[in-house]
Order: C-alpha cells, then structure tokens, then sequence
C-alpha cells in the first residue's frame, strides 16, 4: 500500500469512527421515552442525567486524556455550590447560575491543571485526592457561607425562561436536564473527535512517544482538564438546580469514588459508557437501598471486582465484545 | 474527615507553659506516628515491590480490629493477648486473597489496581456491617492503659507509652530483618529489579506472599492497637485510606525509611495542628501532603 492509499484509508477510518452510529439516536430515544414510560420516576431520571454528564466529564480527563482522578468532585462541588449561593443571594435565574457553575469550575480546573500535568501514577491520585479534602474542609468549616454539614438550604430558583416553574414531580427539570445533556454530550462528542481527541488518544495510550511527535502533551492535558472540569460543575449545577438543595457530600471523597464506579461500570473512552454505567449504578442503588439498605455497597463491589476481573472495558466494553464473538461465528471467522 | 481524629493523651491543664505543650505535642504525635507506621508499612513495601496499589489495606486494619474486639468480649480474652491473635489471623486471610486476586492484577494498569481494590473495600464494608452491625464498636481499654502517669511535670498515657514501646520494636525488627538477613536480602533484591532478582534464582512469588501477608499482619495489629485512638466501624477503610496514602506517598513506595519518616511528620503535623490551631481540621496535614507531592513527587525517600 503506498503512503497516499494508507493517508487515504486512515482519513476513511477517522470519518467512520466519527459517523453517527445506529444505536446513538436509539439512545437518546429512550431517554426521551423514560419521560411517558416512568412518569413516577422523573427525578430518578434527572439525578441518572446529572450522574451521567458528571461521569462523561471524568471519561474525557480519564477515558481519553489518561488522566486517573480521585478527586473530581472538587468541580462537580464548586458548580452546585456557585449555583446554590447565586439563588440563595437572589440570583435565581437557572440559566445563568448554571453558566455560572460551569464557568467557576472551569476556573478552578484551569488553576488546578497547573499541578495536575506536572504529576503521575500514585502522586497524582494524591493530589488530586488532597485539593479535594482541602476544598472539602474549607466548606465544612465555612458554615456561615455554605451551611457546613447541614448543607446548603432555602435555595429558590425562578421559573425556566420566566414560564416553566419547576413541579413537584419532576417534568420541567427532566425536560430541562435532559436537554443540557443533550447538547453538551455534543460537545464532548465533538472534542473527542476532532484532532485535539485524536491527540489525547495517543497520549493516554504512549504519553512518551506523544511528545516525539510533537504533541504538546502538557497544554493538552491542561486543556481537556478544564474542560472536563467545566462540564462537571455544569452536571453539579444542574443538581443542584433540580434537587434546589446543596449537601456537602457534593464535595466529598464518596462522591468521586461513586463516579469513578459509575464510568467503570459504563466503560471508559466510548462516551457511552458513563450514561450506562450512571444508569446501572443508580437503578441499582434505587433498588437495593430499598431491599437492603445497609449492605448495597457489597452488590457495588461485587459488579466492580468481576468488571475489573473478567471484563475489557466495562459492560459497554463486554457489550461489543459479545457482538463481535456473534458476527466472527455468523461470518465464519473473517471480521478482525 | 468526619470524626475528630484527637489521640486521647490529652490530659493537660488549662493553661500550660509552653515547653509542656510541646513536650505533649511531641510524645502523642510519635505515639501517633508510630501506630501509622505499623499500620502502613506492609503497603509501602508491597507498592515498592509489585507496584501495587492496594487500596484495600485499610481493611487489614479494620479486620485486626475486629478480631480483638471479639476476643475481648466473646472469649474474655485480655486485650494484650489479643494482638499476636490480630496479627496471625490478619495475616492467614490475606494470603488465599493475594494468590488469588491480587496476582492476577500486577501486571494490570494502575486504574484497574485501583478499582479492584476499591470494590473489595465496598464488598468488606458490607461485610462487616452485617456481621458486626453498622455502629461502632464499643471497646474499652484495659485499666492499666487508661492510666497516666506523670513524670516531673509532665503526664504521659501508658496507652500512648505502650503504642511507642511496640512501634519502636517492630521498626527494629523490621530494620534487622530487612537488612541482616537472608529474607531481608531477598526483599531487597525483589523491590530493586524484580526481574534480575528472579533471574538469580530468588522465587519472587513466594518472597512477595510472604512479605505481604506480615505487611497485612502488622495492619491488623496496627488496627487493634489503635482502636482506642481511631475507633472501629465498617467505614474505617475509606476513613483512614487518606492515611495510609499520605504515609506511603509521602515516604515513597518501597522504602521502610521513608515510611517511617512519612508516619512520624503525618503523626507530629496532625497532633500539633490539632493541639495549636484546632479550628482548621484537618487542613494542615492535607496542605503539607500536597506541598510534599508538587515538591518531590516521588516522595520524601522514593527513588524517581
């Protein structure tokens, strides 16, 4: 094959990796059906689609970028608590303080990505574990400011576009974070296919050979760190908005292990894969919190141990494994 | 962290001159110190050795805990003899989970470490709460301990004296082992170049079950030990996990030195942070770390 024919093929390869696929209108589809299908469990649909964005914030540092966080919370925290303090001090517009999240936790992960390029392996679990113990404390301590433990109450945001109030159960902020999810999956699907996701690609999978072809390695993890940072305080935002309260468990180290659980269980670098793992996750814990509540984190574990154990990448990982093992029997053994 | 965290040698007079505060300060943060140290030694060198991330070695910590406290109360079996037993049982469960499990993942990337790892943490916490119930245990030290004994102007817990008698004997021990004997040297070999030391004939296999089964041993006695100063519930895992990263991340995976310094700087900046400037929590260990981690991230005595 000449060098032309081979620039050819992997431009043809990039366009078909980059197509719409059958099942992702099919995906979105079911997420509008759950809105006639379990009218009763809106805001078990809502705070699924806030897990999920906030999961797909952690797939772009870890799933594509390489970048392992055990602190990720910190931005999820500075969102809900940005929009929660604008609507407790009478800027209740849920637009604009979900903006307002997103833009304050951008800043902060611009701030943070500083220190989170120049580190690896365990150290970087340390630190980015430590900025978010650090936040956590300043936030319980701060009590005047953010109702410490008791979290943050009596937040009030105004009707959606001045018309839609929010109702108790739940349509208008289904309706309203289903489509910020909606579009910002956009975006994060555009990132991770354009050449900058390309670039983070190859650094997550040889961050030494990366700068041999002259990738910026550091600019680029420090981007998609603020990026993906924004995204997660738009997600706490948005629970924020939704649940009209602020825990200070929104913070905590739970939070980010809960997440982290939630993408694994998804499946990392295939988008998907947080919003399947968010739903898994949260079903599950609707369920066995019901049955069970004390001992559901066993079921939790248990999921975790055989995922990391048996499977590739996780359920959407073990998903197309399956369909591959189907076409090679029904193919008699000629797809790759 | 949610439960303050204060060691309990803390009878001192309202108003004290400034050296018997330090001299306070000092003795509970060794004594503090030196419990991290035994809890977390085990992970340091087994991080060294296999470049595992064991999250999961709080769950030593807390089963040795258990151990003791069930033997005191089932069995009327006294406190201090209850620690061999912490030790040995700790040690025998985590041997079928290292063959087993932990094996298969050496080699694994460090994410997949760490998730393994944290869903066994999940699956103990369960465990335990539905054996021993989700409240803390209550647990109560033998008379002696509680006791404090005061020396010129100066009043010392026999509890904290005893943490700092064990610590200081098991550090020893562990330094002569690591480096007079024969095992020590294999050890050694093992963290150095894993390869080259299975290339001379070292059966690094067995060296590392050996050598991770007394690091989980010395966790659960760690745990027992300090169920006084800690406490016990299913949560401890996760509670202390922030504890035993700092020890081993600070000091440097594969290093007892560096564990040891790790242990008694968290030990010493925890107490005097609480002792001097209570109102900021826990926020001075946790900015300490990171100023440690950006400076050298390898860890005080890590090798780059």
């Amino acid at each position: 094959m000449t060098t032309e024919a081979q620039t050819t093929k992997a431009i043809a390869d990039f366009r078909a990796q980059v197509r719409w696929q059958w099942y992702e209108p099919l995906f979105w589809l079911g997420a509008i059906a759950w809105y006639f299908l379990f009218p009763t469990y809106l805001p078990l649909g809502t705070q699924i689609l806030c897990a999920a964005l906030f999961a797909l914030s952690l797939d772009l540092i870890l799933g594509y970028g390489g970048i392992v966080s055990l602190g990720h919370t910190t931005f999820f925290g500075i969102g809900a608590y940005t929009a929660g303090l604008l609507a407790k001090h009478g800027w209740g517009e849920p637009i604009t303080c979900l903006l307002a999240g997103g833009a304050l936790a951008a800043i902060a992960g611009w701030i943070c990505s500083f220190v989170i390029v120049r580190v690896q392996g365990v150290a970087l679990l340390l630190v980015t574990l430590g900025i978010n113990l650090v936040l956590y404390e300043a936030a319980n301590k701060a009590y005047t400011i953010t109702g410490g433990a008791d979290g943050l109450q009596g937040i009030e945001f105004w009707k959606l576009f001045g018309v839609f109030d929010y109702d108790i159960y739940g349509r208008v902020s289904f309706v309203y974070t289903l489509a910020v999810v909606f579009v910002l999956f956009l975006v994060a699907r555009r990132i991770v296919h354009s050449p900058f996701g390309l670039a983070l690609k190859g650094m997550r999978e040889n961050w030494k050979r990366m700068p041999a072809l002259g990738a910026a390695l550091r600019r680029h993890g420090a981007l998609i760190f603020v990026l993906s940072a924004a995204i997660a305080g738009l997600s706490g935002a948005l629970l924020a908005e939704s649940v009209q309260f602020v825990a200070l468990d929104s913070l905590g180290v739970q939070r980010s292990v809960d997440v982290l659980t939630m993408l694994i269980v998804g499946g990392t670098g295939v988008l998907y894969g947080s919003f399947v793992g968010a739903t898994v996750y949260m079903v599950v814990r609707d369920q066995l919190a019901d049955l069970n509540p004390a001992y559901w984190y066993f079921w939790i574990g248990l999921i975790l141990v055989v995922i990391v154990l048996f499977t590739r990448n996780g359920l959407v990982g073990a998903l197309s494994d399956a369909t591959d093992w189907l076409k090679r029997r029904r193919g008699g053994g000629t797809a790759s | 962290m949610p439960r303050p965290f204060l060691f309990p040698t803390r009878i001192t007079p309202p108003v004290l001159p400034i050296i018997q505060g330090i001299v306070q300060v000092l003795f509970d943060g060794i004594a503090f110190g030196m419990l991290l140290f035994v809890m977390s030694v085990g992970l340091s060198i087994t991080l060294g050795m296999m470049h595992f991330a064991n999250l999961a070695h709080g769950v030593f910590a807390m089963l040795g805990g258990y151990v003791t406290v069930v033997l005191m109360h089932k069995a009327g079996v006294p406190f201090l003899e209850t620690l061999p037993a912490a030790f040995v049982i700790v040690a025998i469960v985590s041997v079928p989970l290292e063959r087993f499990v932990y094996r298969r993942m050496y080699s694994a990337k460090e994410l997949d470490q760490v998730l393994l790892t944290v869903g066994i943490i999940y699956m103990a916490i369960a465990a335990a709460a539905y054996v021993w119930g989700p409240e803390p245990m209550a647990f109560a030290l033998p008379d002696y301990l509680t006791r404090y004994r005061d020396i010129g102007s100066f009043s010392f817990s026999t509890y904290g004296a005893l943490l700092l008698a064990i610590g200081t004997v098991i550090t020893l021990v562990i330094f002569y082992g690591l480096e007079r004997t024969r095992f020590g040297a294999m050890i050694r070999a093992a963290v150095d170049d894993r390869r080259v030391a299975l290339g001379v004939g070292i059966n690094v296999n067995r060296v590392f079950t050996i050598t991770f089964a007394v690091g989980s041993g010395l966790a659960g006695l760690g745990g027992a030990l300090g169920i006084n100063a800690l406490g016990l519930d299913p949560s401890f895992p996760i509670e202390y996990l922030v504890f035993f990263l700092i020890v081993v991340s600070i000091g440097g995976g594969g290093t007892v030195k560096g564990a040891l310094a790790a242990a008694l700087l968290l030990g010493l900046c925890d107490t005097a942070g609480k002792y001097y400037v209570p109102q900021t929590g826990a926020f001075i260990i946790y900015v300490v770390m990171l100023l440690v981690m950006l400076w050298r991230p390898n860890g005080l005595f890590g090798r780059p």
